[in-house]
């Protein structure tokens, strides 16, 4: 195991995507390697931020822009 | 640091948790048959439910909100419209999010003709490993406030040239799995895979800029 193979299997092993003993083996490297622990804390933290992070709500001109374009589309639906 | 005589076991691989694009609310195929059978008001519940989300994704997409404005309203005007097409075997919102992108590559593709690609094949040539790492601590993000932090994950995924960008909304944003964002972009589960590795560790290597110790505020 090195720091190339850590970087290559990075997405397998952050999706949970890896055998056990591949996944062992790239565990055992990051007790030992601070640089490849800080890439793989680092790069999950990110995904972590953007997945919480809520999108801005819509504006109320948005907003009702997207009521009037669903009226007017259900009207002549029906029509 | 040296291999320690108390390093810890290596852990059994951990349970794989469902992705949220497969955990269903509870009230969503109530409101989606409810829809079907035209009560109006569901749909709008679903739209009010999604609206901000759709808007995010498209503007991600577009990168222009004149456009994403376009791409929510006709996702969900094609979503009303298909909706007895709809058969449930995904959730509602994965399916939405597949209309709302179509919608946005059309309108991409349509503006910006001969920009690369999203299912074109890629070689960067990049070296993988970042040159330079630092520590981020645990909660780097509490150093700012909401709409500075808003502002900054805007801002750096925006730089992100699109089929990276759009890879990584998908798999990370919107949490599709990796199969179905391979199915919604038509691209292969392998051009996924490294194209949400790269997009992961660019954002990473931008994000590095605000979040690292040493750029305490």
């Amino acid at each position: 195991m090195n720091c190339k193979t850590i970087v290559v299997e990075l997405e397998n092993y952050l999706d949970q995507d890896l055998d056990a003993d591949l996944r062992a083996s790239i565990e055992l490297h990051l007790v030992k390697c601070k640089k490849c622990k800080l890439i793989v804390d680092t790069t999950k933290k990110t995904i972590e931020i953007y997945c919480n992070a809520d999108p801005a709500p819509l504006s109320q001109d948005t907003r009702n822009r997207l009521h009037d374009a669903l009226v007017k589309h259900l009207r002549r639906a029906r029509a | 640091m040296s291999a320690s005589k108390t390093n810890p076991a290596p852990n059994p691989t951990p349970p794989r948790t469902p992705l949220p694009s497969q955990v269903v609310k509870e009230d969503e195929p109530v409101l989606v048959a409810a829809a079907k059978a035209g009560d109006i008001s569901a749909f709008e519940t679903l739209v009010g439910r999604y609206e901000s989300k759709i808007f995010r994704l498209a503007q991600n997409i577009t990168q222009n909100k004149e456009d994403a404005e376009d791409v929510m309203q006709e996702a969900f005007l094609k979503a009303y419209e298909h909706l007895d097409g709809f058969q449930g075997n995904s959730r509602f919102y994965t399916w939405l999010v597949r209309i709302a992108v179509n919608q946005a590559l059309m309108k991409l593709r349509k503006r910006r003709p001969n920009q690369v690609s999203i299912d074109e094949e890629i070689d960067t040539g990049e070296e993988l490993i970042p040159r330079e790492i630092e520590d981020w601590g645990p909660s780097p993000e509490d150093r700012y406030k909401q709409t500075e932090l808003s502002e900054i994950l805007n801002g750096v995924i925006s730089d992100l040239e699109p089929p990276f960008r759009i890879v990584f909304q998908l798999r990370d944003i919107e949490q599709l799995s990796t199969e179905e964002t391979a199915e919604a972009l038509g691209l292969s589960v392998p051009a996924v895979k490294s194209r949400l590795l790269r997009a992961r560790l660019k954002l990473r290597q931008k994000l590095d800029r605000y979040f690292k110790r040493s750029e305490n505020k």
